[in-house]
């Protein structure tokens, strides 16, 4: 099993994952071999910011003040969800 | 207003260098010759994204058949789709991947028949493992995702360990361990194809263990035979719910055999919009919903779990189309399936496979009879 991501990692968008706009649904969606993930406004929200330059502490402190509470462990959770299926990779804190 | 589709499976020819007896393909494979143009298909894919659909699988018959492949790729890619080919990769030069990936082709998928090339060969009709192999190889280095498509059935089964290998040599990002459906050329050849319990349980721990070992690196789908399973398969996520498949003529299908289901007429994108096909056809909404169920469907908490089933296979069985599959062990025709089961399993002491098969293989033939290849 792959490690679980932390506060520190740099989380970006797999190779194989694609992240669009549907303008039928309204929706942001991830695209990827074999499936699809219609996604709700915060999870669209995180994914926007899943760069390899911020730190997933960066993302959570980014959102939480756009919604005015704490998201450090929301975000760590999608994050990580993601990270299982292969569609959000880290890049370690050290390896600048 | 019915859900929007996901997924269209754009069937884009029937031909094929392959003559693997398990082909979902109709067995009267000629009366679909008349194939879209690109013209057509590229009306057809912009009528699908305005409806919804996101996933874009270009499979056949063997896709790369059609030579104007990277056009209606570039298309696609055009239009927003996610672009899946599904290929048997015979004509997958790197010449002819780096083309794709240009036109923007997201994943490609190949199948593989066997583990060795003696033995993937003779089930695929034709000298292939070779140039499989090193197609994948250049897909990977061309920064592709692969898939490797694996149908398995009572011949390959006991390779499982060996096409797991297989996967992880060639570096494949997910692999599908799919026991073969029995539609079309698979219905046929049934009882060479069906494997036996015996060895669907020596197999299932090493599937097991493979997950396990490969999580984060390789996703592993293992498809179990419905033949065998408690209740039937959730087919399509529901009839008219999330997907369609196009055939190379235009015919659109809620599922893959739903053409041979009588008293349903074939919409066919030549004369009629996509939408209204999807929306108004009676074909699509056949089967929408619970209202159509028997019993034991009807009342059973399962039926938005597993929708009754598949209709095609329901009607390929039992005769009925909205009979509840047979695979079901609460289902009426439920004898059918415990039957051809035990035609396998009988006298079968220790599971292993018997030596030489006489598949009838996949064969563009003009008449209905399929041709008996030893």
């Amino acid at each position: 099993m792959m490690a679980e991501l932390t506060l520190a990692a740099r989380p970006q968008l797999s190779t194989r994952a694609r992240l669009q706009y549907d303008s039928v649904r309204e929706k942001e969606v991830l695209l990827f071999p074999e499936g699809l993930l219609v996604l709700n406004e915060t999870a669209a929200a995180v994914l926007a910011l899943c760069d390899g330059q911020r730190s997933v502490a960066d993302i959570a402190a980014e959102l939480g003040a756009r919604y005015g509470r704490r998201v450090d462990q929301d975000v760590l959770t999608l994050l990580n969800r993601l990270a299982a299926r292969r569609l959000v990779e880290a890049i370690p804190h050290d390896e600048r | 207003m019915s859900d929007r589709p996901f997924g269209l499976l754009a069937e884009l020819t029937y031909r094929c260098p392959l003559h693997c007896p398990y082909c979902s393909n109709p067995v009267k494979l000629a009366e679909f010759g008349d194939e879209l143009t690109l013209e057509e298909l590229t009306r057809v894919l912009g009528e699908a994204r305005g409806l919804g659909v996101l996933q874009l699988h270009l499979s056949g018959g063997e896709p790369l058949q059609r030579r104007d492949l990277p056009e209606i790729v570039a298309e696609a890619h055009h239009l927003g789709f996610y672009t899946n080919l599904i290929t048997s990769a015979l004509s997958l030069t790197p010449e002819k991947a780096a083309q794709l990936k240009a036109a923007g082709l997201d994943n490609v998928q190949i199948s593989i028949q066997a583990a060795d090339p003696e033995r993937s060969d003779r089930i695929a009709g034709t000298p292939s493992f070779h140039r499989k192999v090193a197609a994948a190889q250049a897909v990977k280095a061309l920064g592709f995702p692969l898939t490797l498509n694996y149908v398995l059935h009572r011949h390959n089964l006991d390779q499982v360990a060996a096409l797991i290998e297989l996967a992880e040599q060639l570096e494949a990002d997910r692999v599908e361990l799919a026991n073969t459906q029995y539609y079309g050329w698979a219905l046929h050849n049934r009882a060479l194809l069906m494997p036996t319990r015996m060895q669907l349980e020596r197999i299932e721990p090493v599937v097991r263990a493979a997950i396990d070992r490969l999580a984060g690196r390789m996703q592993i789908l293992y498809v179990f035979p419905d033949y065998y399973s408690q209740y039937p398969k959730p087919c399509m996520g529901g009839w008219g719910s999330r997907q369609l498949t196009l055939r190379p003529n235009g015919d659109v299908l809620p599922c893959q055999a739903a053409d041979q289901i009588p008293g349903l007429t074939v919409e066919n994108v030549r004369s009629r919009a996509l939408e209204w096909i999807w929306d108004e056809s009676p074909m699509f909404n056949r089967f929408r919903g619970q209202e159509w169920m028997q019993e034991p469907c009807r009342s059973c908490p399962r039926n938005t779990i597993d929708f009754g089933g598949c209709r095609c296979q329901a009607f390929l069985l039992t005769g009925d189309a909205g009979a509840t599959d047979p695979v079901c062990y609460l289902a009426p025709h439920h004898a059918i399936v415990s039957d051809v089961l035990q035609a396998v399993n009988d006298g079968d002491t220790d599971g292993t496979q018997d030596g030489s098969p006489e598949f009838a293989y996949r064969w563009v033939d003009s008449g209905a009879a399929p041709i008996l290849f030893q």
